[in-house]
């Protein structure tokens, strides 16, 4: 690639995000473009596609404005890059990286490819550290370990806010001086972004907090850019500056549609409802590019929050993402409507990463039975629920009553918490077998005989 | 031996385009810009040539040349792959770490099997003897488990002319320490020595030759109770595990790898989890093989192309695998290669069809992905070797279709090539029934070739048993449309025994937990003495309801909790308790019948 940069006046062709310029020689491909505009307004882009006669360009802040004549391009001779430094905790950036707090440019050292490298996995440590949200239907049912990517799937009007930022808040992943947070927006609004500003601000995490904003006012194009930056700097305080880096990202929904957006203009075959074919892909991009290595001291966590459009859990941004993420936190808008915070439908919900943070050492020796024996009888509960609905409940049998009841308190008195509430994983695993014991012994399959001595409680005594 | 073959016209993506493509041939493997990147040649037109690029074409110029190799994509085959993971090209992960560190950059050359490792040839052919393509010369102990079979290669590449190797006297043979480039032995070609290697390469699109196909009549036992009892699949088969996300098509996998009977499992990640590679290099150490008691690892090759590295090298990674896979089975041996996941292996496919503007067919998949499909599939087989030996591939394809739902392309097109189905069902994954293979969309072809072996080596009515169970299960299903609306109790006992023995069988049997030290494998005996005595549990139990006891007496007995825990309980060693089980079982059943004589 060459060294540099080059500039053009003038262009062949402007079609949504996308600028053709003619003429271009010794232009690579995926290198950082910058378009001045007619008013000498400085927009940021990249090269999508190059050949002997033009380039293709995406412009991430649109091409509003722009002119066939009078627009300049100037080609950097190097791909988009982010500065890296330990300056830039407490600090706020545009989708672009540019501080929009009203401070200086952070002085950086060195500035990263945003695109990163993927990892080896023989350079990956196994991730199996447990992370302790204070959150019941979390630690007990769908553990959380250090290096995770556990996605939030919500839909719109459901708390996924609060919940994200009672997780910062509460997550017990290090020592505060190792933690910090980076927070990559999307598209999200005005008033999302100042209520993570705030929460953080509380919980004291905004001095050790990176943020990257786009907000839904900003060009959407510019979203694909947002967080690659964001991953690149967590990439370097975790794996740099050994901390332990949480990484939300939130809307992973407005990314991808801003993903189709250019691939639309670039007329691209569409795989389903008019996403691109190599979507998968880029997702993977941005998810794999967390975890931990092996004689480093730091990790990524990530933490991405997506609203399933329609609540449709099988729309294209849910589906490709759970396929690359480690499990999903699934939030129900039926559980919403019951006033129930969280409102985690633990059914769909999983961790893959669970089995290893869990149990003896770790958490506590019965946590993994007790938890695969609330699924199963949950997972029973829907069944007697809808045969209810039909028969009615005092048609039901003594069993299926117990379930009944052993449903509507695991619901009000496991899942659901205050959003301040910060239960430890004990706390979290008692309340566990007091729901299971309203439940008689012999429906309890999946635990031992042991673990029943143990830890059931006479159901006298009640929840 | 690079030659200049023509220069960068565009770039798009993974997708190059050369101009002034002299020399090339399709399917020829290329070195892409000033940094050598690798690609493979996939159209040509004129003067042009289009090359899909196995790294990230990020900073590509036009105008910068591209070199022809002369050959197309192989692979090398010697020992030393045992143990090792590769990427989707064949490069030694472990060694490119040690050599650009954590995260891997594009351009690293390295060659797959270690030159400077010395192996101990023991040659098993003398001068003078007749050796032909395929036989063994010689071997090398790769592993603790693994002896490696030198074979005689296929064809043989004398001064730009090639022959297949037919009978041909050995003129020398050389034991002792060498390295995989060693020169070992040499033939007496029309009255010219040739030497051969130790090692030899093979391109990995075309399938390696046998003598002849042997239909797959034995079983490749898994331990996971589902699939050896129910849906068996065989020695030479082929198999997929469709599902949505979460629905343990990885936990599977990593099952089978770990406890089938196979002497070698290769392991594709293809465009999966960096983690899930890492469990696997950091468990399989670990774990003993129940056969061999050595660990897990020296009979496993790892193919590793997860979803961030490069897209075409994806596509690359299944032909890499199977055929490292046909290399062994050559040398006779047994081989199982677990492919997770194929729809990755297909999107790629759409990627690349995608940016080469090919008409597509559905959902923007091209229209030849059947046939590749079948081509893949096509590689598994139980074969009699060059060499004259027996020899298997299997092949188990996960499938992650869009959304959980079955009928989209890659889903069916997989369905018309593999004999055995393992559906994977949400929500009895929701319900954390593992492994989640639905007993009732599920099937396999392979029950009936299966059989002979069944009965001869573990329970002469196995068949039979195996299929009273599946029709206490299938009945269950039926009945529960009944329950749904009705409830359970307003059913009749005879009925009611049906629910209640379906549960048992859920919970004690097809239920299996991959993270107990116990239940993680099966012997075929102990699920055979499970699934007995599960059954007379139920033909006894309709007896005695019969006489009139009703159900819940028979549900309280207390050995039911036994029944449902002794996958758990009894070690596959102590068979017997299985027995005393069954004592007591009949037992309660004898004293609860006495009370309605």
């Amino acid at each position: 690639m060459s060294a540099a940069s080059k500039e053009y006046i003038g262009v062949a062709s402007i079609r949504g995000p996308l600028l053709v310029v003619e003429g271009t020689t010794d232009i690579g491909y995926d290198e950082m473009v910058e378009i001045i505009g007619p008013d000498g307004g400085r927009r940021i882009g990249r090269v999508l596609s190059v050949s002997r006669k033009a380039a293709t360009v995406e412009v991430f802040e649109g091409t509003s404005g722009l002119t066939i004549r009078s627009t300049g391009v100037r080609f950097f001779g190097r791909p988009l890059t982010v500065p890296v430094s330990l300056e830039m905790l407490g600090r706020v950036f545009d989708g672009l990286g540019r501080p929009i707090d009203g401070g200086p440019e952070p002085l950086a050292r060195e500035r990263r490819d945003i695109n990163g490298s993927p990892i080896n996995p023989t350079a990956r440590a196994y991730p199996s550290e447990f992370i302790q949200t204070g959150i019941s239907a979390i630690d007990g049912m769908n553990t959380l370990v250090r290096g995770q990517k556990l996605p939030i799937f919500s839909g719109s009007g459901l708390p996924h806010n609060v919940l994200a930022a009672q997780i910062a808040s509460q997550a017990k992943i290090a020592r505060r001086e190792e933690f910090c947070i980076v927070f990559a927006a999307m598209g999200i609004v005005r008033d999302v972004a100042t209520y993570f500003q705030l929460r953080f601000e509380e919980s004291g995490a905004l001095e050790n907090s990176v943020l990257f904003l786009n907000l839904a006012e900003d060009p959407s194009t510019e979203r694909i850019a947002t967080p690659r930056m964001a991953l690149t700097v967590a990439e370097y305080l975790a794996f740099e500056a050994g901390k332990h880096v949480l990484v939300i990202m939130t809307d992973m929904t407005n990314y991808c549609e801003a993903l189709r957006e250019v691939s639309s203009a670039r007329e691209e075959v569409p795989a389903r409802r008019g996403f691109p074919g190599y979507m998968y892909s880029d997702l993977a991009s941005i998810y794999e590019r967390c975890g931990r290595i092996r004689g480093m001291k730091g990790s990524i966590t990530q933490m991405p929050i997506l609203t399933m459009p329609n609540d449709d859990i099988t729309h294209p941004v849910p589906d490709l993402t759970g396929y690359i993420t480690e499990g999903q936190i699934v939030l129900s808008r039926e559980l919403h409507l019951k006033n129930i915070y969280p409102p985690i439908d633990v059914l769909p919900s999983l961790s893959r990463l669970m089995k290893d943070g869990i149990g003896e050492g770790r958490t506590r020796a019965d946590h993994p039975d007790i938890a695969s024996q609330l699924y199963a009888s949950f997972a029973r509960v829907r069944e007697v629920r809808s045969l209810a609905s039909v028969i009615g409940e005092e048609e039901l049998s003594a069993v299926d009553k117990s379930y009944l009841r052993f449903g509507e308190e695991f619901e009000t008195g496991f899942v659901a918490q205050e959003a301040v509430e910060d239960r430890n994983i004990d706390t979290t695993l008692d309340i566990g077998w007091n729901v299971a014991s309203i439940l008689p012994k012999t429906e309890l399959f999946r635990v031992t005989e042991q673990e029943i001595r143990q830890h059931y409680r006479v159901p006298e005594r009640g929840v | 031996m690079s030659s200049r073959a023509g220069s960068i016209e565009a770039v798009d993506g993974p997708v190059v385009t050369v101009a002034d493509a002299q020399g090339i041939s399709i399917a020829e493997l290329v070195l892409v810009g000033d940094d050598h990147l690798l690609g493979e040649v996939i159209r040509l037109e004129g003067n042009t040539a289009t090359v899909q690029v196995y790294e990230n074409t990020g900073g590509l110029e036009p105008g910068e040349p591209v070199y022809g190799t002369g050959g197309p994509l192989s692979v090398e085959l010697g020992p030393g792959i045992i143990g090792n993971i590769f990427d989707g090209l064949q490069r030694p992960l472990e060694v490119i770490e040690t050599r650009t560190g954590a995260f891997v950059h594009r351009g690293v050359s390295i060659p797959p099997l270690d030159r400077q490792r010395q192996w101990l040839f023991h040659p098993s052919v003398r001068p003078g003897e007749e050796i032909h393509r395929g036989s063994v010369l010689g071997s090398v102990f790769e592993s603790d488990l693994i002896e490696h079979r030198l074979l005689v290669p296929v064809r043989l590449h004398m001064g730009g002319v090639s022959r297949t190797m037919l009978a041909e006297r050995v003129a020398a043979v050389t034991p002792g320490e060498h390295t995989v480039g060693d020169y070992v032995a040499s033939v007496d070609v029309d009255h010219r020595e040739t030497r051969l290697q130790m090692m030899q390469r093979w391109p990995v699109r075309h399938a390696r030759p046998y003598r002849q196909r042997l239909l797959p009549d034995v079983p490749l036992i898994t331990g996971q109770r589902v699939i050896d009892t129910f849906f068996p699949i065989a020695k030479g088969g082929t198999a997929a595990i469709p599902g949505g996300f979460g629905t343990g098509k990885t936990v599977t996998q990593h099952q089978l790898a770990k406890w089938s009977d196979a002497d070698i499992v290769v392991y594709i990640g293809c465009g999966e989890r960096g983690n899930e590679m890492t469990e696997v290099l950091i468990d399989f150490p670990m774990l003993v093989d129940p056969r061999s008691g050595k660990p897990l690892m020296q009979r496993t090759v790892l193919i590793a192309n997860t979803s961030n590295m490069p897209v075409a090298a994806r596509e690359a990674s299944m032909y890499t695998g199977v055929t490292l896979a046909e290399y062994y089975r050559d040398m006779g041996y047994d081989v199982a290669v677990m492919a997770d996941s194929t729809s990755r292996w297909a999107e790629a496919l759409r990627e690349i069809a995608g940016r080469l503007e090919e008409l597509p067919a559905e959902e923007g998949f091209p229209a030849y992905l059947p046939s590749r499909l079948a081509e893949f599939y096509e590689r598994a087989g139980r074969v009699v070797t060059l060499g004259g030996m027996n020899g298997s591939v299997t092949i188990v394809g996960a499938v992650s279709p869009p959304g959980g739902n079955f009928s989209e392309p890659v889903t069916q097109n997989t369905l018309r090539f593999v004999r055995c189905f393992w559906a994977l069902d949400k929500s009895l994954a929701a319900a954390r029934h593992f492994p989640a293979i639905n007993w009732i969309e599920s099937y396999s072809e392979y029950l009936d070739s299966v059989e002979g072996w069944w009965s001869k080596n573990v329970f002469n009515d196995w068949r039979g048993l195996r299929n009273r169970a599946m029709g206490v299960l299938q009945e269950e299903n039926h009945l529960q449309q009944i329950v749904k609306l009705v409830g359970a109790d307003a059913l009749p006992d005879e009925q009611r025994l049906v629910l209640e023995t379906a549960r048992m069988l859920r919970e004690g049997f097809l239920q299996q937990n991959a993270m107990d030290p116990i239940d993680t494998y099966t012997t075929p005996q102990k699920q055979v003495a499970m699934l007995r005595s599960m059954m007379r549990f139920y033909e006894r139990g309709r007896e005695i309801v019969a006489r009139g006891a009703p159900v819940i007496r028979l549900r309280e007995l207390s050995i039911v909790a036994h029944l449902i825990r002794m996958k758990n309980e009894v070690p596959n060693d102590r068979l017997t308790e299985i027995d005393d089980i069954g004592l007591a079982l009949d037992r309660q059943l004898n004293e609860l019948e006495s009370e309605y004589l």
